[in-house]
């Protein structure tokens, strides 16, 4: 049965999906070209095209693609669920042993050692943004006067101060996006 | 840490978690490393559900395991702050935006590409989440600063210049940095 196959297919992509975001794509590929054909190399093309601007993990939405695809809006589920699924588990399990055992020598160190590591990822991506926002690269440009986008010059500091001064986050992130098509409709057109 | 898990007291505890995470999700593009931090921002900063620690300790754990970082992150902070219901809630807030415009992408995928003000509006929320992100990232680091303690900060940034400048697989630079918490960091001054 097609709603089974796709659960199924997508659980083990979710189980052995090590590392996020662009590692999970060799095995949706295996999975969904060539054991099963279910899309062909240029539509997983576009799939990675359309998670470049759209919100959600490339993973999530290679399954809903494929899902809505092959069987409407229950194959979507059923494919979406799959991926999660062995997350859930696995997270949850995590989880509980964390808060039972955070106490004891060797899991306190592993935590200790994975905590600054967060952080530093929390500023590399936020670095990579930073670059994004001003130049709309993720690399500092050699020519970084004149590629600047002022939508971002203007935005970013703004948005900083909002945030420093409390203002809620979805607003901000609102906000933030309303300035810019009023930035770009009326001032640099 | 504490022996069981407390769970947070809210009154609109489960409302609040699917409204913020569905609106985090549903207008954030980029990997997990851009929604953790708004996660982090709203329930931490904001709403003061749990401490920075635990919060770091929740990502950790989602980067730890498989499947993707956003979600797991999700997964996580749901169970954390209010059991399963608070997971089911948590990752159907996540899984839900994504589902929706994939979904409706696919019939409008050139005009919503095309559009003038579409582009501007994701430009204008991608420079709000920029300000979000760096807000965390320097908040995070300056209460690292603060502990001086070397080995942290030499994971930090040892972990950022391979991350950043040599692309390293996150997944190596994790790994690593357990072991090197496994074997030098069980002292208590350090949590």
């Amino acid at each position: 049965m097609i709603y089974w196959q796709l659960f199924w297919s997508f659980v083990k992509v979710g189980a052995f999906c090590v590392g996020g975001g662009y590692a999970s794509m060799p095995l949706i590929q295996a999975e969904v070209i060539e054991a099963h054909h279910w899309l062909t190399m240029q539509q997983f093309i576009d799939i990675f095209t359309i998670s470049q601007m759209t919100p959600g993990p490339i993973g999530i939405n290679a399954a809903t693609f494929v899902g809505t695809k092959l069987a409407g809006v229950p194959g979507a589920i059923c494919a979406t669920v799959g991926f999660v699924f062995p997350s859930v588990l696995i997270v949850l399990a995590l989880v509980k042993l964390v808060y039972k055992y955070g106490d004891i020598g060797p899991v306190r160190g592993v935590l200790n050692g994975l905590r600054p590591a967060v952080v530093a990822l929390i500023c590399s991506a936020g670095i990579s943004f930073i670059t994004l926002a001003l130049w709309n690269t993720e690399a500092i440009p050699k020519d970084f006067s004149s590629t600047l986008d002022y939508i971002g010059v203007i935005i970013l500091p703004l948005a900083l101060v909002a945030i420093r001064k409390k203002v809620s986050v979805i607003k901000v992130l609102f906000g933030s996006g309303i300035v810019g098509v009023l930035l770009g409709t009326f001032v640099f057109v | 840490m504490d022996q069981e898990i407390k769970q947070v007291e809210d009154k609109d505890l489960l409302w609040k978690l699917f409204k913020d995470t569905f609106l985090i999700s549903a207008f954030t593009i980029g990997g997990g490393y851009v929604i953790i931090p708004l996660l982090k921002a709203k329930f931490v900063d904001e709403y003061h559900w749990i401490d920075d620690k635990e919060a770091l300790n929740l990502v950790a754990i989602a980067q730890s395991a498989p499947g993707v970082v956003a979600t797991n992150a999700a997964i996580g902070l749901g169970y954390r702050f209010a059991g399963i219901k608070g997971t089911l809630t948590a990752i159907t807030a996540t899984i839900l935006p994504p589902l929706i415009t994939l979904g409706t992408i696919a019939y409008c995928y050139d005009l919503f590409a095309s559009n003038h003000y579409i582009q501007l509006l994701l430009k204008g929320m991608q420079c709000g989440a920029t300000a979000i992100i760096i807000n965390v990232a320097l908040d995070l680091l300056k209460k690292e600063m603060k502990k001086k303690l070397v080995l942290p900060l030499l994971i930090i940034v040892g972990t950022f210049i391979a991350n950043y400048f040599f692309k390293v697989n996150l997944m190596y630079a994790v790994v690593v940095d357990a072991f090197i918490g496994f074997f030098l960091l069980r002292d208590k001054k350090y949590s």
